[in-house]
């Protein structure tokens, strides 16, 4: 089983896994960061997603042995103490219901601002439209994007 | 004021004690007689109570256990505040746990049919209140004052004849020694502090920092990971399986097969595939490779139903079947059968999966003689009882556990999972962390049944309805409730139910029975509405008039004015009646689990495309625990309602569920959802009912009205985007 040196929230890991196994599950069950999460599989729900040097990717269908240098951040790398400004804003909106699919919403907002300070509504809802939350909490989401765009 | 009974008997203790350090610790568990109302929750009878946990340590810090899984309805937020509003404590001092499974100390902990806030109101200000009592009353002792002459405020005790103070932390240790009394006085509602106010999600931070606090991502020091494979079709069960490439494939541990079969399963039970296919495994990639390698074979062992079937099954019985009449007043076919208008449509839903966003999962570490089960699950309780048969252990010596749920909307109440957890840690003999993949999830059942129901309406000349006939049919059951509106608004008026055979398994799924009926009712009074040639909301409110000056019967479900008054309500806010060039609007309202919601949905056209401009929504939930909360529920309810009505429908092939995943079953989409959602609560001082669930109901038709004006289509089917919209009726 090849050995992948990762770059993951600045730190330098190593893992034993098959080529083809997905970042998520390597991230989930090789390194124990459990912040991102599973809800499809098949890159359809956004729930698993993570940085690839600053943008978004879907973890579940992404090899690890894809990755090579790239710098992967996570949910967990983020911020330091929950700070960042979109974690902030969805504190400041009450955003989560049950906040299975917040993490893959909030890296994908982060990941949107790093690419577009001010983005409009509707560049707002074509960035998050394949990021599925089955409690509806769409209206808050973009809400909190606006927010943290005007605070960072 | 109100002054409370701490009700005793048998079954009931509350008792204090000293905690490390000094402070008090306040158990309770009494029958709360409000509680045991196991109808209003649409779910099997059970008896459902309530009760919670109070710590004061001595910084006058307060820790409060709810007892109820968290499922996303904020429960955890919402039922400590109620506590902490009769503590009279500062919030910023109070530290929410999730209690775990303990029926000596809780009961009813159990998430389901909207019923935790309006079953645990009154104990849950009692346990506050209690503690509060025995703080000031020992404070009291210790200044030799009066306790009137006392006052509390953010965890401060003042004596208002000397300006003295105390901390709850510095009295509680003495507070351990007074007796409970038999009264306790509580607030009245102008009083409340924290009660309506805008009180952020207690989880926030850590759900927002991607903290492990679900099912899913759970881990143990040296557990298993294991999944399972299940037959792929309603009917069938397995054969056979060759495992030995299987076997020699990296990472697998094991494959065998486990049978959660129990001599006398409760209602939480419910499940298709009793008999499944494990592997284990030390990574999910790993064992996913295993599940996609391994043979199987299958076998049918009863009938493989099919979608086409299903059509005909329910149009069968809704125009040739004859079942159960479970109301009629009046003669209502006679009636019909001289009116010079009657109107007879007919309106259907498909099964539905529940999908929450995180898939099953379950951690069991079963030993000879002991069982940690922790995990997503809205029935802990039943889940005890029911691992205690499988694996043959007491059930004080199950440890039952409940992390945060990634979701319920209903398919947590069937713990199938849990057991299956249990069973594969026994046979393994370690401790194991089933997943399901969201395939696994979407094709193994407990769906929301399929629906059809007809209605019959007669009109007068004037447009005054004079008969209303219901006839509903399901698979297995209808959704009809007899004693709902428009049942009490009329002379003649009659439900009739028609159970129909399927091997599907179904469960209850957001707003049970609601979430069809509501659009069916809804619609046709829309259409009846129109027939009349008179407003929809005038038509309905008119009916409502009916019921509020004489009632006919007297069993109806539902309090008329309240009902006329959250569509009033959302009639004024959103300006109805007032000329909209390029606005489409439809209205609809329906009462459940005790709660009253109106909603009017505006569409716009943009070029080929229908949007959903601006949900307006009145809501009748008694009093509101917490605002941000409850306006967050109302939001959600309105978002997955329309996705529902709009997009969402599992159909049968030879048994097999044709949808598995997100790539062929849609739900909402972001682009997709309302651009606002204004909500407006009636203000009301009355006991709080549920709010997780109905302002489910009433969305789908309040939106299929509104398509109506857009498009000059009338809307019959389920998922209505989707679906061919010819009437049921029509159907050969
Ligand atoms: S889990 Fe990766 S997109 Fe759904
Ligand atoms: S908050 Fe529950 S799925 Fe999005």
């Amino acid at each position: 089983m090849p050995t992948y040196t990762l770059n993951i929230n600045g730190e330098e890991r190593e893992v034993d896994a098959s080529q083809d196994t997905p970042l998520l599950w390597v991230l989930r069950d090789h390194l124990n960061l459990l912040g991102t999460k599973y809800a499809c599989g098949i890159a359809q729900c956004g729930s698993c997603t993570v940085h690839l040097d600053g943008s978004a990717i879907r973890s579940c269908t992404f090899p690890v042995s894809a990755v090579r240098d790239a710098e992967i951040t996570t949910i967990e790398g983020l911020s330091e103490n929950g700070d960042h400004p979109v974690q902030q804003a969805w504190l400041e909106h009450d955003v989560s219901q049950c906040g299975y699919c917040q993490a893959g919403q909030i890296m994908t907002a982060a990941a949107l601002l790093n690419q577009n300070a001010d983005p409009s509504d509707q560049e707002i809802q074509s960035a998050m439209n394949g990021i599925l939350c089955r409690c509806g909490t769409y209206l808050r989401i973009n809400k909190a994007i606006k927010t943290a765009a005007k605070n960072s | 004021m109100t002054v409370a009974k701490t009700k005793f008997d048998r079954r009931s203790f509350l008792k204090t004690m000293a905690v490390g350090g000094g402070g008090l610790m306040l158990g309770f568990s009494w029958f709360s007689a409000l509680a045991k109302d196991p109808k209003a929750a649409n779910l099997p009878d059970e008896i459902f109570e309530i009760n919670a946990y109070i710590k004061v340590h001595p910084d006058g810090k307060v820790t409060i256990l709810s007892p109820n899984p968290e499922i996303g309805q904020n429960v955890k937020t919402s039922m400590p505040l109620i506590v902490a509003e009769e503590l009279d404590v500062d919030w910023n001092d109070v530290r929410v746990e999730q209690a775990p499974l303990d029926t000596s100390k809780y009961t009813r902990q159990l998430a389901g049919g909207s019923q935790s806030i309006r079953l645990g109101w009154d104990s849950l200000r009692m346990a506050g209140a209690t503690a509060k009592l025995l703080m000031v009353t020992a404070a009291a002792q210790e200044w030799n004052a009066d306790i009137e002459d006392l006052t509390t405020e953010k965890g401060i005790i003042t004596n208002t004849n000397t300006g003295e103070t105390i901390g709850y932390g510095d009295i509680a240790s003495k507070a351990v020694s007074i007796p409970i009394p038999d009264e306790v006085p509580l607030k009245d509602t102008d009083d409340f502090t924290l009660i309506g106010k805008n009180i952020k999600n207690v989880d926030g931070f850590e759900i927002v920092t991607g903290k492990p606090l679900f099912g899913y991502d759970f881990t143990r020091e040296g557990m298993t990971l294991a999944m399972i494979i299940h037959p792929p079709a309603f009917g069938m069960r397995l054969k056979s399986y060759d495992d030995t490439e299987v076997r020699s494939m990296p990472g697998v541990k094991d494959v065998f097969t486990i049978d959660t079969s129990i001599d006398d399963p409760q209602w939480s039970d419910v499940n298709a595939f009793n008999e499944l296919i494990v592997i284990t495994g030390d990574t999910t990639w790993e064992i996913l490779n295993a599940k996609k390698a391994l043979e199987v074979e299958w076998e049918a062992v009863s009938e493989l139903e099919n979608s086409d079937d299903h059509m005909r099954k329910l149009a069968d019985a809704i125009q040739n079947g004859s079942g159960n009449m479970e109301r009629v007043d009046g003669d209502p076919e006679a009636v019909a059968a001289r009116a010079p208008t009657v109107i007879e449509r007919t309106y259907t839903a498909p099964f539905l999966p529940h999908n929450p966003m995180a898939p099953m999962n379950f951690f069991a570490d079963v030993k000879e003689d002991s069982a940690d089960l922790i995990g997503p699950v809205q029935t802990p309780e039943q889940l005890r009882t029911s691992a205690s048969q499988l694996l043959g252990l007491p059930e004080e010596n199950i440890h039952v556990d409940m992390t945060r749920m990634g979701g319920g909307f209903g398919r947590r109440l069937y713990g199938n999972f849990g057991l299956e957890a249990a069973a594969i840690s026994q046979k393994i003999g370690g401790s194991v962390k089933l997943i399901y993949t969201r395939e696994d999830d979407m094709t193994q059942g407990t769906y929301r049944p399929a629906y059809a129901i007809k209605y019959k309406a007669a009109l007068d000349n004037d447009g005054s309805l004079m008969s209303f006939q219901a006839k509903g049919t399901g698979m297995p059951g209808d959704s009809l409730y007899a004693n709902r509106y428009p049942a009490g608004t009329l002379d003649h008026y009659s439900c009739e139910k028609i159970p129909i055979h399927t091997n599907i398994s179904t469960g209850a799924w957001r707003a049970p029975s609601s979430n069809f009926t509501a659009s069916a009712e809804q619609c046709f009074m829309d259409e009846l509405a129109e027939a009349a040639g008179k407003d929809p909301i005038e038509f309905r409110l008119d009916l409502f008039d009916r019921a509020m000056r004489d009632p006919v019967g007297e069993e109806n479900d539902y309090e008329a004015d309240r009902y006329a008054g959250v569509l009033e309500l959302v009639r004024e806010k959103s300006n109805w009646g007032q000329e909209m060039p390029g606005v489409y609007r439809g209205v609809a309202a329906y009462f459940s689990y005790g709660s009253y919601a109106a909603q009017v949905v505006d569409l716009v056209k943009e070029g080929d495309d229908i949007k959903i401009q601006k949900v307006w929504c009145a809501v009748d939930c008694g009093i509101v625990v917490n605002m941000e909360g409850a306006v967050n529920q109302v939001e959600g309810c309105i978002i997955d309602g329309l996705g529902h009505a709009m997009y969402s429908e599992l159909t049968f092939n030879d048994g097999a569920p044709q949808q598995s995943n997100f790539n062929n079953y849609r739900i909402m989409r972001n682009s997709e959802a309302p651009a606002e959602i204004e909500v407006f609560f009636v203000e009301s001082d009355t006991h709080p009912t549920g709010l997780g669930e109905p302002p489910f109901p009433p969305i789908m038709p309040a939106y299929a009205n509104a398509l109506y004006k857009a498009t000059g289509n009338r809307y019959y089917n389920q998922p209505y985007l989707v679906k061919d919209q010819t009437m049921l009726a029509m159907h050969r």
